[in-house]
């Protein structure tokens, strides 16, 4: 094989890698952004992973376990909401609780239903989303460097994937040309205005929770029936706080979301592809470099070494409206 | 009118709320046994009975106990001085090395009690080595550290896998796990504080280092509420603005305090490591870590109180063992869910009750 295939399939296999992240990491974009900081994005795509994949496999049906992916995270959301918005409680203990309670459920009811170790049963080819090979993908496989380009990177992803990309753009309008959206940033920054123009802190921030719950619901669901044909054990894996660092990474910006997602999908195909080869010069590079390094890249980020990662100002904060 | 300004007796503060909190988490998690079609009542009894019925079984318990206590006492140290720290998983599973490595050198040579105060000092360095660069980012960067927190417990982990995987496995085994410790570097088993009361100890594996729980819970109190330093610490989570006018030095007292809260998450490793499977194991800590968060939140900070939540914990995770074993339908990860339930309403809501409970006190007294 040589080096551009390579490159082919390990560029593949990162947007592959990425299209969780992505759909998680702008889930958080919104909550965030509205002063509601959000560790529990982690539990919310494990327990949408669990609710598609358990739909999907009774109906076999995709878009019903999309749609039941979507509600639950979206309930998850509003229960965030209800902790940290209502009863002004910790946003970030809410999040660690709905963690637990994701990870814990997902399991109890998995075995009690299915019998399988936490598993789900394995979902029909019907109920997942598969790939969709786009108009001319066979013709163009031949052209030099866009051919496979186009035949393996671009075409032949499910249809979610294109999905998570076009949110990136519609997120962008939402938050930058909508009045929603201007207000959803004023929240983050100063609830205390806002309500003084006259509009509900609480409603605003419940709003974008929900549009929280509905984008990590793709995320649960991509996991679940599109990257794999059943809902397994933790099968987040940790996927939601990488999620959370590409958010910061990014800025708490929506295109930059896009490409830190991207990059960290790309850390981690390249990991599972260096897992057991050596570099020239180097020699074998230990895997778990790759695995710490979107870690180590926020981190030296968030020390202000590369640019400022300025937070949402109200970010945390409960608001009170009277004392 | 607003009920938030209305002060409550200290026994409905300390008492009522976070026990009515406990009956919501555990309301909530009995309608989930109750949803996958088992009796809730009869899962509360077989828990209860599996943690506490017999001297084996208290001593898990106690054993479980022991770990929460440090890492309640670690979240707890950090929540004074208004930090919020996460990371004590990762803390606890880096300070697991230190007492390995300990444990490792010194196990050929010497008896436990000269080991023993040495893994203790290499645990709580490792420990706070692992909290040192969030604080330091937090004190002098301002960078929030619940993410700096979360990210080293990732970071953490991928460096053990890496230590053991690569560095510390026994050459030939498949296990990614050190040798085991021989008797120099094993902690002794507590056998004769469960006969005390009469019952045997057998497998369980209650060691020493629950009695150096205790002590870090008596040092805790001391320096929280009894030293110049807890004094500012307290000042410094109370108000910053206040602590910076009276001179308190906010990046001394932050990266104080977060050595500490890590050096106590690392501690928590002694326990495991060097108490019951006398070797350093992947993924020793198994989420003790956040689990303190839980016990801190139930324990209102105090280490009086981390006692008797680690003790609840330390309940559920046995009972809950012990639970799936007589009723299979219910695997050990209830105890996660109920953990979550319990932070959910005694952390995140835990003012939801507080307005009835004040309009009903202001009946009640007739004011």
């Amino acid at each position: 094989m040589d080096y551009f295939d390579i490159f082919i399939s390990i560029l593949g296999s990162a947007i592959r890698l990425s299209i969780p992240l992505l759909f998680t990491a702008l889930a958080g974009l919104f909550s965030e952004r509205a002063g509601i900081f959000d560790i529990g994005l982690e539990g919310k795509m494990l327990a949408s992973a669990f609710a598609s994949a358990c739909v999907a496999y009774y109906t076999g049906n995709a878009w019903a376990g999309l749609g039941a992916g979507i509600l639950t995270a979206i309930v998850f959301s509003m229960v965030h909401g209800f902790a940290s918005i209502t009863n002004r409680g910790n946003q970030i203990v809410s999040g660690v609780a709905l963690n637990f309670v994701a990870a814990g459920l997902t399991i109890v009811l998995g075995q009690a239903w299915f019998n399988q170790g936490g598993r789900t049963g394995q979902v029909p080819p019907e109920g997942r989303f598969s790939g969709i090979v786009l108009p001319g993908a066979d013709m163009m496989r031949d052209v030099p460097i866009i051919g496979p380009l186009y035949a393996n990177v671009v075409s032949g992803n499910n249809i979610l994937t294109y999905i998570a990309f076009l949110m990136v753009p519609v997120s962008w309008w939402v938050l930058y040309r909508t009045r929603f959206g201007l207000r959803l940033r004023a929240v983050g920054e100063n609830p205390g205005a806002v309500d003084t123009a006259g509009i509900s802190v609480s409603w605003l921030r419940y709003r974008a929770l929900i549009v929280t719950g509905f984008l990590a619901g793709f995320a649960g669901t991509y996991l679940a029936i599109a990257q794999s044909a059943a809902f397994i054990n933790n099968m987040s894996a940790g996927k939601g706080y990488i999620a959370l660092a590409a958010l910061i990474f990014a800025k708490w910006k929506p295109v930059p979301v896009m490409f830190a997602c991207l990059l960290f999908g790309f850390l981690d195909a390249f990991a599972n592809f260096m897992q057991g080869k050596s570099l020239p010069l180097i020699g074998e590079v230990p895997v778990q470099i790759f695995q710490a390094l979107p870690y180590i890249l926020t981190c030296v980020l968030l020390a202000g070494f590369i640019g400022i990662a300025r937070p949402p100002k109200a970010g945390g904060v409960p608001y009170a409206k009277e004392r | 009118m607003s009920t938030a300004s209305v002060s409550l007796p200290a026994w409905i503060n300390y008492g009522v709320i976070p026990l009515l909190n406990l009956v919501l988490a555990f309301f909530f998690s009995g309608l989930v046994v109750w949803a996958i079609g088992e009796n809730p009542f009869e899962a509360l009894q077989l828990l209860l009975i599996g943690a506490l019925g017999r001297g084996e079984g208290i001593g898990f318990t106690l054993f479980y106990t022991t770990s929460f206590i440090f890492t309640g006492l670690s979240v707890a140290v950090a929540i004074h001085a208004g930090l919020f720290n996460i990371g004590s998983e990762g803390q606890a599973y880096l300070g697991g090395l230190g007492a390995a490595l300990v444990a490792l050198s010194l196990d050929h040579y010497v008896p436990w009690y000269v080991t023993m105060p040495f893994a203790v000092i290499g645990a709580a360095l490792f420990g706070a080595a692992c909290a040192a660069i969030p604080a330091w980012l937090q004190a002098k960067r301002g960078s929030h550290i619940v993410i700096t927190t979360i990210m080293f417990n990732f970071i953490v982990s991928s460096l053990m896998n890496y230590v053991l995987v690569r560095l510390l496995i026994v050459p030939g085994k498949m296990a990614p796990e050190t040798r085991t410790f021989l008797e120099g570097g094993q902690l002794p088993k507590l056998d004769w504080l469960i006969a005390l009361f009469g019952g045997r100890l057998g497998a369980a594996p209650l060691n020493f280092s629950f009695l150096i729980a205790l002590v870090m819970c008596f040092l805790v109190w001391v320096l929280i509420w009894r030293t110049k330093l807890g004094y500012e610490m307290r000042t410094l989570g109370i108000s910053p603005s206040a602590a910076s006018y009276a001179g308190i030095r906010y990046a001394k007292i932050v990266m104080i305090t977060m050595l500490i809260s890590g050096g106590l998450a690392g501690m928590m490793a002694l326990n495991p490591v060097m108490g019951a499977s006398a070797r350093l194991q992947i993924e020793f800590v198994g989420g003790a870590g956040f689990v303190g968060i839980a016990v801190s939140l139930m324990g209102r900070n105090h280490p009086a109180g981390i006692i008797l939540a680690a003790l609840l914990f330390g309940i559920l995770y046995q009972g809950g063992a012990e639970l799936s074993f007589d009723m299979p339908r219910i695997t050990r990860d209830m105890i996660v869910v109920i953990q979550g339930m319990v932070i959910l309403f005694a952390g995140a809501l835990e003012y939801m009750l507080r307005p009835a409970i004040v309009r009903l006190y202001q009946q009640v007294t007739g004011k």
